[in-house]
């Protein structure tokens, strides 16, 4: 079996505490929880996440407990994520695509989507107050939005059938818990505009990034669920389609950009929208742009509703050619219902000829920024049961109810560099070659050659033969 | 029963600091001395540790028998392999032995040590060791090495003929640990791929070869020719995973193909950079050096591909290629849903002669020389067994694709504790491993006075192809445009 750390870790943002190494204790208690959310879409698409969470204990000491100048941040901005990529993700979970929901998880449809991101998180978890033990949690995400139109053929009905190729039969049987939840949000008026079939046995009620949302829940553990066939077959129907639904946009979103022309300088903006109506918070950016995009600091500029917004803290380490890249670290505060510019220039630099990749046509890839905030509620929360409450709430567990936290990632940048025609020594050698030879040659034989006559001399057999080829022709022979 | 020990060479059996004899009842040391062939059998070499004044002897390892005489003088004079060597003798032998049975009758405990500044050696002779020099039977394990080195849509149908090779050698049995594939471009999930995560090799999208659980080691920007070249090696940085290694050792078939664009003496990786035949056999003779391989399949389907195995120097290497030099090797067949060619054609027919075959499959290697006559290829596929030991009609195609074991069934317990009383041979026989004095001799495995004294192999003549003709009507023409044409008259 492939390691797949390694493969996974390219999309993984890990917290490395302390200089941690197993202590070689055997772990005493693990457990699984796995779980699948279908999320129908205002445009008819549809979005499934599954989340699979491993828990285990171990002896091993929090060693210092966290300390910052342990935090690394390594990313690769591009990695084309196909089934390679899932077939190590898959060999983690302990059912690996036998049973239980991971069965649903088939290379052919789940790239065939608008959307796919992968991800792997692993932290310890404290098990008493002054975080003495610790477990260590495993938690794996695969979240795809499926097209109406390209998978769904135009339809807006769903099924998992149709979605996954596979229907359920049974829940994996190592896991401790198994659901699936329908967002069912729309149901809360007084006319059923999405019908869910078979029905649910139970419904659940969460606030989830700040908004009410209500769930159909099916516990695969529970065998009423397959009461009378054998499989599951989740079917999402709608039964009156409004294409102008409550349009749910997030209280934070951004978008990043490179603008200017040429290829020698040009600037890279990110923009942050906050739509909340009335709350502003802090958003924290960073940035980590490659050296060979020289950042001018001195044009950094942040504006909020045409005026400057000078942030709380700034946090800046200049890159070294060819060994680190630029670190811009800035707490920003976004007032209510606002959008804020952050942009900076750049100049682009050179490569030696041995540095570029061998397309380098493609461009160069910029890595995202990362937006971490806690964004206030709309509605107010009861803090939860961390243990009961369903996975897709506890991935960032906040102690105040009031607010919850968000990292977004925009998304990456391609830029071009300045290019070199790699085909130009090839065509230099064979330019200067063809010169000289043809300069150079004519030189010589201009000056060394010397014209004297001379008698032809036939050899008797080639007088022979043109003698008879000349009395064909009628020709007097030589 | 007293505990044989045995200590590693290096240790002079002549010990004069040692104070007073051993008494019986205590463990004696038996000191190896080094591993020689004798009569056909592969002996480990042993002396006891011998000091001034013993009487009794340690008593013999089971299954030795006395070897040689060797005179006490030489071993504190000399490095002991030498004079290890100089006493295998028949004669030296024959005295030994002789002065065995005398002491027997003689009533001592048969086990001389020093007998009249002699010091008899004793050798533990096994012939499951086989004969140095002589290929140990059969392989233990099989890997194998799938590079794709073309980048770019246009070239799926190169990534296409690895991923069936890959999908075939890993039906008939090698796990995914063994196999190192590099792939230099993602043409599943490619933007510009119609069915996303899907390869294929068959059009009409008939057979997908990326299949549901592929494993690439390597992909996109490191596949490279220093990567290709490590792997094979084996000199990789420690950071290196293990799915990224070349594990193999001196039991191992290992099958390698590659498949890009390529010329006379070259293979293209990546439109960057080349690897020429010189450097590929200097490769192939690194890893036979350090023992690597026990067979190696080579096969390659790139233009001109029997160029890059006409340097190979080291044995053991089978080389198949998809065209003579000279010849291009050609696709097979456009999709016209995916808009470009999906395979080659010698591939092709490779994977349609693979299909069939099972794991247990008796199927050797001269069937897949035939696989892809000139008809159907139009290029004319080559192989090179030269350097092979076994005969091509006695390797199964399943040596170097498959990867069957033998396995015996037994009704009989199988103790896991070691022997104890064993353990200190087997032990240090491990460490001898290690510490040959001498390297095995591998000469009579490559005839090598066969291969200098050969004849060069006529090449066929071919006549002038279409662009050495043009070239040479363009040049009559210019001349005989300047210097007139009338100069012909006087020929005819």
């Amino acid at each position: 079996v492939a390691m797949a750390a390694p493969l996974v870790l390219h999309l993984l943002l890990a917290l490395l505490l302390g200089s941690g190494g197993r202590s070689g204790a055997e772990p005493e208690r693990d457990s699984l929880r796995e779980e699948l959310v279908l999320t129908p879409l205002p445009s008819g698409d549809v979005s499934a996440t599954f989340q699979f969470r491993t828990r285990w204990d171990s002896e091993l000491q929090l060693e210092g407990g966290t300390n910052h100048h342990f935090l690394r941040y390594a990313v690769l901005p591009r990695e084309v994520v196909c089934t390679e990529n899932l077939t190590p993700w898959k060999k983690l979970l302990p059912c690996s695509s036998k049973a239980g929901l991971s069965v649903l998880l088939k290379a052919e449809r789940l790239f065939h989507t608008s959307y796919h991101s992968q991800a792997v998180h692993i932290r310890p978890v404290c098990r008493d107050a002054h975080c003495v033990s610790v477990s260590w949690e495993l938690r794996q995400t695969l979240t795809v939005v499926f097209d109406a139109f390209t998978t769904g053929q135009g339809k807006k009905d769903w099924s998992l059938f149709r979605m996954f190729s596979r229907t359920i039969t049974e829940a994996c049987p190592l896991a401790s818990q198994s659901h699936i939840y329908v967002d069912i949000s729309r149901n809360s008026q007084e006319n059923e505009t999405l019908e869910v079939s078979p029905p649910p046995t139970s419904t659940y009620q969460a606030v989830v990034l700040g908004d009410r949302r209500t769930y159909a829940v099916y516990d695969l553990l529970n065998p009423a669920t397959f009461s009378g066939s054998r499989s599951l077959n989740l079917q999402l129907r709608w039964k009156q389609f409004q294409d102008i639904g409550s349009q749910l946009v997030p209280f934070l979103h951004a978008q990043r950009y490179v603008s200017g022309y040429g290829l020698q300088k040009g600037e890279l903006s990110t923009v942050l929208h906050n739509t909340h109506p009335y709350r502003a918070f802090p958003v924290l950016l960073l940035e980590t742009v490659p050296w060979y995009l020289r950042l001018y600091v001195h044009t950094l500029a942040i504006t909020t509703k045409g005026k400057e917004n000078k942030p709380s803290y700034i946090h800046y380490q200049p890159a070294q050619d060819r060994l680190r890249p630029h670190l811009l670290e800035m707490l920003i505060q976004l007032p209510a219902n606002s959008v804020t510019k952050v942009s900076i220039q750049f100049e682009r630099a050179l490569l030696k000829w041995t540095e570029y990749t061998p397309d380098p046509n493609h461009g160069f890839y910029v890595s995202p920024s990362v937006l971490s905030a806690l964004v206030p509620n709309l509605v107010g929360a009861k803090p939860a049961n961390w243990e009961e409450s369903p996975l897709f709430s506890t991935m960032f567990p906040v102690s105040d109810s009031s607010s919850y936290f968000v990292r977004l990632y925009t998304e990456p940048l391609l830029v071009n560099l300045p290019t070199p025609d790699f085909s130009m020594p090839y065509n230099v050698i064979c330019l200067t070659c063809t010169v000289v030879a043809v300069c150079y040659g004519s030189f010589y034989n201009l000056l060394t050659r010397t014209f004297h006559l001379e008698e032809p001399k036939r050899s008797r057999l080639v007088r022979w033969l043109a003698n008879i080829i000349r009395r064909i022709r009628g020709v007097p022979p030589v | 029963m007293e505990q044989v020990q045995f200590l590693g060479p290096g240790m002079d059996p002549v010990s004069e600091n040692r104070p007073h004899p051993v008494p019986s009842g205590e463990s004696l040391h038996w000191l190896t001395l080094g591993e020689v062939s004798h009569g056909g059998q592969q002996c480990f070499l042993v002396s006891a540790l011998w000091a001034p004044g013993m009487k009794a002897g340690p008593p013999q390892p089971a299954g030795s028998l006395p070897l040689a005489l060797a005179p006490l003088s030489t071993f504190s004079k000399r490095p002991l392999s030498t004079a290890v060597l100089e006493a295998l003798s028949a004669e030296e032998s024959s005295k030994a032995r002789n002065l065995e049975n005398r002491l027997e009758i003689d009533g001592f405990p048969p086990s001389p040590l020093v007998v009249k500044d002699f010091i008899v050696l004793r050798g533990l002779c096994s012939p499951a060791l086989g004969r140095p020099g002589q290929l140990l039977n059969g392989h233990t394990n099989n890997w194998a090495v799938l590079v794709c080195t073309s980048r770019f849509w246009f070239n799926y149908r190169h990534v296409a003929n690895t991923l069936s090779v890959y999908r075939s050698v890993k039906r008939l049995g090698i796990p995914d640990s063994h196999i190192v594939l590099m792939l230099a471009d993602d043409m599943a999930c490619n933007p510009r791929n119609p069915k996303p995560a899907t390869v294929f090799s068959h059009k009409n999208m008939e057979l997908n070869v990326y299949g549901d659980d592929v494993e690439v080691d390597y992909r996109s920007y490191e596949v490279t020719v220093e990567n290709f070249l490590r792997v094979l090696t084996g000199r990789v940085p420690p950071s290196t995973p293990r799915s990224k290694r070349l594990l193999s050792d001196d039991r191992s078939n290992i099958l390698i193909y590659m498949t890009g664009h390529g010329g006379n003496g070259f293979l293209k990786f990546q439109d960057s950079e080349e690897i020429t035949n010189v450097e590929l056999a200097d490769a192939f003779e690194q890893m036979w050096q350090k023992r690597r391989y026990h067979e190696m399949l080579f096969i390659i389907d790139t233009c001109q591909g029997a160029s890059m195995y006409e340097r190979f120097y080291s044995p053991n290497v089978m080389a198949l290629a998809s065209s003579q030099v000279g010849e291009d090797s050609l696709s097979h067949q456009p999709d016209l849903a995916i808009g470009v060619h999906l395979m080659d054609r010698y591939t092709f027919y490779v994977l349609e002669f693979l299909e069939e075959i099972h794991p247990a499959s008796q199927a050797n290697m001269n069937d897949l020389f035939q696989v892809c006559p000139k008809s159907l290829c139009v290029s004319t596929p080559g192989h090179r067994t030269d350097l092979f030991q076994r005969n091509p009609q006695n390797v199964l195609i399943t040596d170097f694709f498959g990867s069957v074991r033998k396995v015996e069934i037994t009704t009989e317990r199988v103790a896991l504790k070691p022997d104890p009383s064993s353990l200190g041979y087997s032990h240090l026989k491990c460490q001898k491993d290690e510490e040959l004095t001498e390297p095995l001799n591998y000469a009579e495995q490559l005839p090598v006075a066969q291969i200098i004294h050969q004849k060069p192999k006529q090449k066929e003549w071919h006549p002038p192809g279409g662009f050495i003709l043009g070239l040479w009507a363009l040049i009559l023409m210019v001349f005989f445009k300047t210097y007139g044409i009338k100069h012909m008259k006087y020929v005819f």
